[in-house]
């Protein structure tokens, strides 16, 4: 177990270090760093005082451990087009995407589990079968035009739900939520259905076909000649077993979730990280991106162990596995 | 050649072709679209980038069934005076060839990748696997914005929109080889080590011949099913992308930069500039995605 983990941290902190390495790479050869920081009026002497203040005349491998080293203390310079620092920015920004990605994987989990449950079950109702075909179209629409298409019907239209921004927000200590306020939570209904729908129907789709194998197996035909309920084979004994998957997908989803807020965010311009980051990109502001780039880097190490752990820990299957293949 | 087609009409494709009304309906929609795409010059009504013949008094002209609607613009026009279907048949003809470019670019360098480490092994594929399973764990869409945004910092602003096409196949190629490699490589092992290719090497033939003649072949057939599913979505990258403005530049509009422009006026009630791109770019991936799931179940010999 420990080695297990050991093996998987370090992998973690060599994807870190590459990610690292390209954001390092970002700040120091895209582009001049001195000219894009000094005004264009700048004599040689300034620039030379520049190079020497942000430690570019030192080799290589130094800047490259310079550079780790203010990562690791969150320093990643000031933003170009907002002249602030970009730590502050992302602080700022941290709570509107994690808020919405946190709605909308729960989203995905309360209504995927039971719609899954419920097209196994009743595989051949018509009923089942649109959700099914639902859920294909669902896969071949792209996020910003579930986004578009609902701000037409229910803000344009209907003129019920805000289609832009997060509401009022409330500020406890350095985290800004907007769980707390009406308007708050309005704003958040759109945005969060239009980032769940894709991981929603992947869940749906994956509880699915692995109730289908479930029902399929002997302990199940054995438990209905026991004479259980069908509520109990069913929730039980065939959906505990295959929660496994779900939950090492849907955690794996949440990174995803994460990443594709950024579309999210543009078209209902919330305030989150996902829109700095598009920002960023639009202007060439290299900082904001590196910055983004580690951040997101580190989310999808981290989620990435927890799943593995979690993996390890709920099915005993992998750990004799692991243990008949040496440990590996 | 006679010979083949009959073949075919008698084969078990095409039969499980007939049978299924859907992947009909998909082909002939797909193939409609592909068919305007590379006739658009003489199947559009207007010419959307001929500026003489744009008029800033047609601009906002809502589709020719309601109300205000004008014959000449059967979809209506966007805030330019663009005629809107002739901006689609553009617009699709854009997503297309960056779609198929994009998964052409990512095939080869997934195949090949896929290639040299199953068949050469040891150091080099723990690399390129390494590289993969990292790869992997971030979405497509993601990486490709990163290899945008590099290429945006890095070229000259004129250079960039000149070359902005082509940073996009390349960004969406880079993005999706992942799959071709895991897929080619595992078939490689299992080739390496059959009979024809150790006689190939007993007889001396050049590793690379090896590779490309003899075992390429044998590993291609899942690799055109992958490449059909990833047109889709690539795309649907491309769109995503054009539509956060980081795409193609405006003067060459794809589907998405057509949603992206749209979008704005979407609240002063000019929606048909936006949901008649939006509705076409669902068809077209939609009946892409029905085809390539009917490929591969027709493929697979496990599920007949």
């Amino acid at each position: 177990m420990i080695a297990f983990i050991l093996q998987r941290l370090l992998q973690g902190i060599a994807v870190m270090l590459v990610v690292g390495f390209i954001a390092f790479s970002l700040f120091n050869f895209v582009g001049d760093p001195v000219s894009l920081m000094l005004p264009p009026e700048a004599t040689q002497a300034d620039r030379q005082a520049m190079r020497t203040s942000l430690g570019l005349d030192k080799p290589f491998y130094q800047q490259f451990v310079t550079f780790v080293e203010n990562a690791l203390h969150g320093n990643f310079g000031i933003s170009l087009r907002l002249g602030r620092p970009v730590s502050t920015l992302l602080v700022e920004r941290l709570p509107a995407t994690l808020e919405l990605a946190m709605t909308a994987a729960l989203i995905a989990l309360v209504a995927g589990i039971p719609i899954g449950v419920y097209t196994a079950l009743r595989r051949d109702s018509w009923f089942a079968r649109a959700l099914l075909t639902t859920s294909l179209v669902g896969v071949s629409l792209p996020n910003f035009l579930i986004g578009i298409f609902l701000i037409l019907i229910f803000a344009v239209w209907l003129g019920v739900l805000p289609s832009f921004g997060r509401g009022d927000t409330v500020a406890i200590g350095a985290w800004t939520t907007g769980f707390l306020t009406t308007s708050g939570l309005k704003a958040l209904i759109l945005p969060a259905v239009t980032l769940s729908f894709f991981p929603l129907t992947l869940i749906m789709r994956l509880v699915r076909a692995e109730m289908l194998e479930v029902l399929r197996t002997d302990y199940i035909k054995f438990a209905r000649a026991r004479g259980l309920s069908d509520r109990s084979v069913h929730f039980r004994h065939a959906l505990k077993n295959t929660l496994v998957p779900v939950i090492t997908i849907a955690g794996l989803q949440l990174g995803g979730i994460i990443a594709f807020a950024i579309i999210t965010e543009q078209v209902f311009q919330w305030p989150g990280m996902g829109l700095l980051f598009i920002q960023a990109v639009q202007f060439a502001d290299i900082p904001v991106m590196a910055a983004y780039l580690c951040l997101i880097g580190l989310i999808f190490v981290v989620i990435n162990l927890v799943v593995d752990m979690l993996y390890y820990l709920v099915d005993p299957r992998l750990r004799i596995e692991r243990a008949a293949a040496g440990g590996h | 050649m006679q010979g083949m087609l009959g073949r075919f009409l008698d084969g078990d494709i095409f039969h499980a072709f007939k049978r299924s009304p859907l992947v009909i309906i998909a082909s002939a929609i797909f193939l409609v679209i592909v068919l305007a795409a590379l006739l658009a010059p003489w199947v559009a009504p207007h010419n959307p980038f001929d500026l003489r013949t744009l008029n800033l008094l047609d601009a906002f002209t809502p589709p020719s069934w309601t109300e205000r609607g004008n014959k000449t613009y059967f979809l209506g026009t966007d805030d330019q005076g663009r005629d809107v279907i002739s901006a689609i048949i553009f617009g699709s003809r854009m997503s297309l060839v960056i779609g198929l470019a994009a998964t052409v670019l990512a095939m080869l360098l997934g195949v090949t990748l896929g290639l040299l480490s199953g068949y050469v092994g040891g150091k080099l594929d723990a690399f390129i696997m390494r590289v993969a399973d990292v790869q992997l764990s971030f979405p497509a869409i993601l990486i490709a914005l990163l290899i945008d945004g590099l290429a945006r910092a890095s070229l000259p602003k004129e250079m960039h929109d000149t070359l902005a096409v082509y940073v996009l196949i390349l960004a969406i190629a880079a993005a999706g080889w992942v799959n071709y490699a895991r897929t080619v490589r595992g078939s490689t092992l299992v080739e390496r080590n059959k009979e024809y290719v150790q006689a190939a090497r007993v007889i001396g033939r050049h590793p690379l011949a090896i590779m490309f003649a003899h075992v390429l072949p044998k590993v291609l057939g899942p690799v055109l099913v992958i490449a059909t599913l990833q047109i889709g979505a690539a795309i649907i990258t491309e769109s995503s992308l054009s539509f956060l403005g980081v795409g193609v530049p405006p003067t060459q509009p794809s589907l998405g930069t057509l949603i992206r422009i749209g979008n704005d006026f979407l609240f002063s009630g000019e929606w048909w500039i936006t949901v008649f791109p939006g509705a076409a770019l669902v068809i077209l991936v939609l009946s892409i995605n029905v085809l390539g799931d009917w490929l591969r179940d027709a493929l697979n010999p496990r599920l007949r």
